[in-house]
């Protein structure tokens, strides 16, 4: 029996257990994950719990429910990958051989790296919303909040799903001006790119979204340490920016398990070919996901795109064949912007977001960089589409490959 | 593409002014780039632009700088004020890193 062992039951772990499982004969192949949570997160919905949009129940469910029957799950923390013995050993001592592995272990957010962010106003004025915790006490926060400095900062790139702190700062917008306050409360809004996005285009747009909704944007501040004394934000230059209430996204890094294994860059990611989706340092080791360290958005839809391809070369290393898939970086993101409306961007490794129509060239429904309700109706209607399409692995109407068809320059 | 002359070497450079081409480096060349953004370069700049020009190609981050043990974050941003990663690359003739997003 030749064994393929994922580590990481997640969206794109999960992915893959349903697509290989499907393709690989039983009687030849044995498929195995391996998770530390029995609970699989919707963490596309986080962003809404701090504007009551969404509650705790909406956005888990257990992680079994989506593992196919003919995969075997382990519930266990991973001490480390030895890729010389082509083995993985488990806390507690189970020691798991493979003959190709999938390490899907995605990123986390680390508030310890950063002085004075996980101090003594920790989810008390300091919140995150990556973490269901940190989402659920902000809306606590936020429901008794008489106004004042809000501001949103990114500490360090890269970081996962680059368009939630702009949905945070429009939904903020929107759930203040219905709590009739918003004349109370500045939204500050600060990054450590140049503008409000990395590609000109989308920057310009999104640019001027946040200058319409009255949020001002301070850019190219790079984050040293959190002041709690004096409730002020720091950076390596010496800015100072005070604040009321702070949402920070904290730096992120892939799992201690790439650290402890060596197989990580200095934030743990592990450092892996970007087309193929092999590690860049053994055979049968492949990365897919928040994982890799490869230069596109670390995002759920990335993932998506990305098993289509692992997929395919994961076959061509079976027959010892060379890998003939290429990943072209492909991510395609729903921007909420408040007051019923959204935006959406499709963009890869080559091409930055451009403004036109999706799926459909002229028809879409969907407006590329542009601000409409259908948008904001794709993204409701995606977390449907998650549960019961996406993560069994099922085919969905778009291609994995980005198209300029629909895009105009 | 631009065309420029920078010390004495013509050279094609991008809209933003960073090498399009990062084997037509000199020290020179770097001493030249860096005056026009007000730097008089050091043994400890060239340190650094001699780090990032052997990790060019390893997707460099302020952090990654910030590890090498020339400088610390802190220090970096004091040898190039404002936008270190940008100023070092510019000098270093390497291309503009891309932030991923």
């Amino acid at each position: 029996m030749k064994k393929i062992l994922i580590l990481g039951a997640g969206t794109g772990g999960t992915i893959m257990a349903n697509k290989l499982r499907k393709s690989l004969d039983r009687e030849e192949w044995d498929i195995t994950i391996v998770d530390k949570h029995k609970t699989h997160y919707y963490q596309p919905g986080f962003l809404f719990i701090p504007f009551g949009i969404y509650n705790k129940q909406d956005v888990i469910k257990p992680k079994a429910d989506f593992i196919p029957a003919g995969v075997k799950i382990i519930y266990n923390d991973i001490d480390r990958i030895v890729p010389e013995e082509n083995k993985v050993l488990l806390e507690g001592g189970k020691v798991l051989n493979y003959d190709f592995l999938i390490v899907a272990t995605g990123t986390k957010v680390d508030p310890t790296e950063t002085p004075g962010l996980k101090d003594e106003l920790w989810q008390k004025e300091i919140f995150d919303f990556y973490t269901v915790e940190g989402a659920v006490a902000l809306r606590e926060f936020f429901e008794t909040w008489q106004g004042g400095r809000l501001v949103m900062n990114i500490a360090e790139l890269p970081f996962k799903c680059p368009v939630a702190p702009l949905e945070f700062v429009f939904l903020a917008d929107e759930y203040f001006t219905k709590a009739g306050i918003r004349d109370k409360v500045d939204i500050i809004y600060v990054t450590p790119l140049p503008g409000a996005f990395t590609k000109p285009k989308s920057t310009k747009m999104l640019g001027e979204l946040l200058n319409e909704k009255n949020i001002t944007v301070i850019p190219d501040f790079y984050l040293e340490s959190v002041d709690n004394k004096e409730k002020k934000i720091k950076s390596y230059d010496g800015q100072e920016i005070p604040f009321d209430v702070l949402a920070i996204v904290p730096v992120n890094k892939g799992d201690d398990m790439i650290e402890r294994s060596g197989m990580g860059d200095d934030l743990n990611f592990i450092p892996t070919d970007k087309h193929t989706l092999r590690s860049e340092k053994h055979e049968n080791i492949f990365v897919l996901g928040d994982a890799s360290n490869i230069p596109t958005s670390k995002a759920g839809s990335v993932v998506h795109f990305a098993a289509d391809v692992l997929f395919d070369n994961i076959q061509c290393a079976i027959k010892g064949r060379e890998l003939r898939a290429k990943f072209d970086g492909h991510a395609n993101c729903y921007i909420e912007t408040g007051f019923g409306k959204g935006s959406l961007i499709d963009f890869n490794y080559e091409t930055e977001p451009l403004p036109g129509t999706y799926p459909l060239p002229g028809i879409g429904p969907f407006g590329l960089l542009q601000n409409t309700k259908m948008n904001h109706y794709g993204k409701i209607i995606f977390r449907w589409i998650y549960w019961h399409i996406l993560l069994k692995g099922k085919e969905l109407p778009i291609e994995n490959e980005m198209t300029m068809a629909g895009k105009k320059r | 593409m631009a065309q420029k002359t920078v010390a004495g070497v013509n050279l094609e450079v991008t809209d933003d002014g960073y090498l399009a081409d990062p084997s037509q480096w000199t020290e020179e060349i770097a001493k030249e780039i860096a005056k026009e953004e007000n730097i008089e370069l050091n043994d400890k700049h060239f340190e650094v632009i001699t780090f990032i020009r052997e990790n060019a190609d390893s997707g460099l981050t302020i952090r990654k700088v910030g590890k090498s043990g020339i400088v610390d974050i802190k220090g970096f941003y004091d040898l190039f004020p404002g936008g270190p990663l940008k100023m070092s690359t510019k000098i270093a003739g390497i291309q503009k890193p891309t932030s991923c997003v």
